[in-house]
């Protein structure tokens, strides 16, 4: 017992000691009496600023990397016959072909056929969600578009197989619905989630005040959205818009399942069509490593690469813009 | 008058609008449900597939659904989570700044099947990992990376800013200040932002396709060197890729309907996440 | 408390990028007085108060001229680490800031922070802590709530207690009772009264009568510029400048 009281008078005064030494030596108020601490901070924060650069490499990485791999068949074949070729036959027993021209036209058609659909859609919904829907349906409606977006692609194209499929033959007495309008369909599907959430945060974004005017001016609520809320909010619309373009440009599963992948040039949508993300999701499985073939591939990943980017690079200015005048 | 008619118009427009996209979220589940419903049992969950895919269960794609989400969360999570950290409490507004913030935009926007590129020529060749698990949650998690910075981000961005002045004031280093009395606070926020990204990696197809996933497999995995059946894949080639096509479709609409309550319960479960949060930081 | 002159600050410029919001500062703070600062919003008397403990190098863009002296040794060079000057420089925010931890962590916080001291030292300290802040009767018996639960006025206590318990030196307060009730307002006054018996406070409020009550030195900024100090009682009955006693007498700001 009596042990166990001197033990904690001891104790007490090694606390007494440590707290004096502590108060004494925060009297050194320069860098030298801290230098250990200082060299461990400044180590957190280099290794910190190496992870926060990593996203810039990776960028670099992939950018280079799909340069680098699609070279050799680019030095080989020339980028003419890549460019301004439309057959695409890496295969053929006689002369094996590289034009790129009718995957990429086949990309814009589904492209531009799902933006068909999803923008006048997309922004009438969104207003309808900012501007006109009853608190109780836009309850609904929010955590739907949510929902819209977290459905894998997969099951997208599973769908355009199933369901779209046998309408599209229905309605245009063809043999089957596997085409480029089929794709457009279900890429619209998938571009709408963006297009309608950023849209909306774009109207919301709009000045009361810019609304109060015009209703003092005697415009109706109609009027008011049509050439008040959504000319306002128009560069956040149309960031929107690019950035569903870019999803659309880039979603492979879809368009793989739903297309018919024909690699003949067409501008009718009744036609099959193969893009570029399923020619690479196609071949990228059966090509030997390292062929001019499998380069190839890289070529068409590096020209898909350079369409989004030049898409979300667009939409991000348009984006910065409009935040800086919001300011 | 004639006002007061093309404003009822442009309304009826408007909620037209709307009640389609609900419509087509109602197809879309109505259909997977209804078709798929039939033949989710325990024995479709728990067995794999017999007699050429035709009969028996998924749950070797389960299984390597699920092995891969684990490799891409060890490898996303902590990348993400240090560069949202440097973002938000280190990096001073400048040129390098607004490049990273630029570049993690842009990755969000690049192709998934871009990335299987990139994870073909890094990971299956480079690095030699051969297609695999290991193969196929990395490249997964290059394509969660920005979403995940961007949502530790946010997280960060909801601990209040009197939190580490008043850790400072205190003589705290910055270090000290961040590690003790903001990374506890948005540690649940970030979680949350962490699962939906697993909801969508999980779901993703075109960055596995070339980098692990396998058509079928008789034996479960051994190792993350191994191939491996993915839930998403596994749809793929039930709808598109199998030779008895019609056969299957009552399996595939399963599978479609498995991945679909994988997908939503990840995604409820990051939502159930931020309200709890939302809750224990207001009391 | 040898020197009576705690902080000598001279010549101290202050800008945030481009703007100036502090012009050539020259004031004297006397060791165990409290000084207020007073002026309307935007006349850089927080900002003043964030140079005292160099807060303000956490703000992007800002910079700082001149010199402060704490008790004749200068913090403002670039040989100075901002964290051992916050070691002896406390402070307490306008908005008050409980840590989202218990009562007994917030006060903790800085201890484990400053040194190695075991856990029956820092118990020790947070009583004292507390005692000192006047809120240990109303505490001691749920230290182990979270310090969220606490009111208004008290959390405003329980971060005074924090910043106590560091053993500062000097007491920085920006507005501490701007957002409390008038009885929860008199508890703080009242307690900055007897802390300057072992502290040196500095005070930033908005509040004149305040001011008055609580100080023994008032200093009037300006738009970034020190107008007048003196006695807070000469100030506020015969101030040596017109635009002072605009400001106190309520003709503007």
């Amino acid at each position: 017992m009596i042990f166990f009281y001197k033990l904690r008078i001891i104790q007490l005064e090694i606390d007494a000691e440590i707290g004096e030494a502590v108060l004494e030596k925060k009297r050194d108020f320069t860098l030298a009496g801290v230098r250990s601490q200082r060299i461990k901070e400044f180590l957190i924060e280099r290794f910190f600023f190496v992870n926060g650069l990593l996203a810039t490499l990776i960028l670099l990485g992939i950018f280079s990397l799909l340069f680098a791999k699609g070279y050799p068949a680019l030095r080989e074949l020339g980028w003419k016959s890549f460019l301004f070729s439309a057959h695409w036959n890496p295969t053929s027993y006689e002369i094996p072909r590289y034009g790129i021209l009718s995957l990429i036209n086949s990309t814009l058609m589904v492209t531009l056929g799902a933006l068909a659909f999803a923008v006048p859609l997309g922004v009438a919904c969104a207003a309808f969600i900012s501007e006109a829907a009853p608190p109780r349906i836009r309850e609904i409606l929010k955590p739907a578009v949510e929902v819209l977006a977290a459905i894998p692609s997969v099951v997208i194209g599973f769908l355009g197989i199933v369901l779209v499929n046998p309408v599209i033959s229905t309605v245009f007495g063809i043999s089957h619905g596997l085409n480029a309008l089929n794709g457009s369909i279900l890429l619209a599907v998938m571009a709408l989630p963006t297009i309608i959430s950023l849209s909306e945060d774009a109207l919301k974004a709009v000045p009361k005040t810019y609304k109060e005017a015009s209703y003092a001016l005697g415009a109706n609520r109609w009027q008011t959205i049509v050439r008040v809320s959504i000319p306002s909010a128009l560069s956040g619309i149309i960031a929107s818009i690019m950035l569903g373009m870019g999803r659309a440009i880039g979603e492979t599963m879809t368009v793989l399942m739903a297309t018919g992948n024909a690699r003949a040039l067409t501008f009718n949508f009744l036609d099959p069509i193969q893009t570029m993300t399923a020619t690479i999701a196609i071949e990228l499985g059966e090509v030997p490593y390292n062929t001019t073939h499998y380069y190839a591939l890289f070529i068409i990943g590096f020209v898909l690469f350079l369409m989004t980017f030049l898409v979300n690079l667009v939409s991000d200015i348009i984006l910065q813009k409009y935040q800086e005048v919001d300011r | 008058m004639k006002k007061k008619i093309s404003e009822q118009l442009g309304f009826l427009v408007l909620t037209f609008s709307g009640i389609f996209v609900i419509l087509i979220l109602g197809v879309i589940l109505f259909d997977v449900i209804s078709k798929g419903i039939g033949v989710i049992s325990w024995e479709f969950l728990t067995h794999p597939p017999r007699e050429g895919m035709t009969k028996g269960g998924i749950f070797p794609a389960l299984l390597g659904t699920f092995l891969v989400s684990v490799i891409t969360v060890l490898f996303a999570v902590p990348l993400g989570m240090f560069a949202a950290i440097y973002l938000h409490e280190y990096a001073r507004a400048g040129k390098l700044t607004r490049l990273i913030r630029l570049s993690i935009r842009n990755l969000s926007g690049v192709p998934s099947i871009v990335y299987g590129l990139f994870g073909v020529v890094i990971f299956v060749q480079t690095l030699n990992f051969g297609t695999s698990i290991l193969s196929a949650g990395l490249t997964l998690g290059l394509l969660t990376l920005p979403w995940t910075v961007t949502a530790c981000e946010e997280a960060l961005k909801t601990v209040p800013k009197s939190y580490r002045e008043g850790a400072l004031a205190l003589g705290a280093t910055k270090w000290h200040s961040i590690r003790t009395n903001v990374l506890p606070y948005a540690i649940p926020g970030m979680l949350t932002g962490v699962i939906l990204g697993l909801a969508r990696a999980a779901g993703e197809t075109a960055p596995i396709l070339f980098t692990g996933a396998a058509f079928f497999l008789p034996h479960l995995p051994k190792s993350i060197f191994d191939q491996f059946m993915a839930l998403p894949y596994h749809l793929y080639i039930l709808a598109t890729q199998h030779h008895a096509i019609d056969q299957v479709r009552p399996i595939a609409y399963g599978t479609a309907l498995v991945l679909l309550a994988l997908v939503f319960t990840l995604s409820l479960t990051a939502i159930l996440v931020r309200y709890q949060y939302r809750k224990k930081m207001k009391g | 408390m040898s020197n009576p002159l705690k902080i000598q600050v001279r010549h101290l410029n202050f800008f945030y990028g481009e703007i100036q919001a502090l012009k050539d500062i020259n004031l004297e703070i006397r060791a165990n007085h409290v000084t207020a600062l007073i002026g309307p919003s935007g006349c850089g008397k927080t900002t003043f108060l964030r140079c005292l403990n160099r807060l303000n190098d956490i703000v992007e863009g800002a910079r700082m001229e001149g010199e402060i002296l704490l008790d004749g040794t200068n913090i403002c060079g670039d040989n100075i680490d901002p964290v051992q000057v916050r070691r002896n420089v406390g402070m307490v925010f306008q908005k008050s800031n409980p840590f989202p931890k218990t009562i007994f962590d917030n006060v903790a916080y800085g201890l484990r922070i400053n040194g190695n001291y075991s856990r029956r030292k820092i118990e020790e300290m947070v009583e004292k802590s507390l005692r000192d802040a006047a809120l240990w009767d109303e505490v001691a018996d749920r230290l182990q709530d979270s310090a969220m639960e606490l009111s208004g006025g008290q959390q405003q206590r329980l971060c005074i207690a924090r910043a106590l318990a560091v053993k500062p030196e000097v007491l920085l307060m920006d507005e501490p009772a701007s957002a409390l009730d008038p009885i929860a307002t008199q508890k703080i006054e009242e307690l900055i009264r007897e802390l300057k018996t072992k502290y040196t406070i500095v005070i930033v409020t908005h509040n004149m009568q305040q001011a008055a009550r609580v100080s023994d030195y008032t200093a009037f900024f300006y738009l970034g510029e020190l107008i007048e100090v003196d006695r807070t009682e000469k100030i506020f009955t015969h101030p040596g400048l017109k635009r002072t006693e605009d400001y106190i007498t309520g003709r503007f700001g």
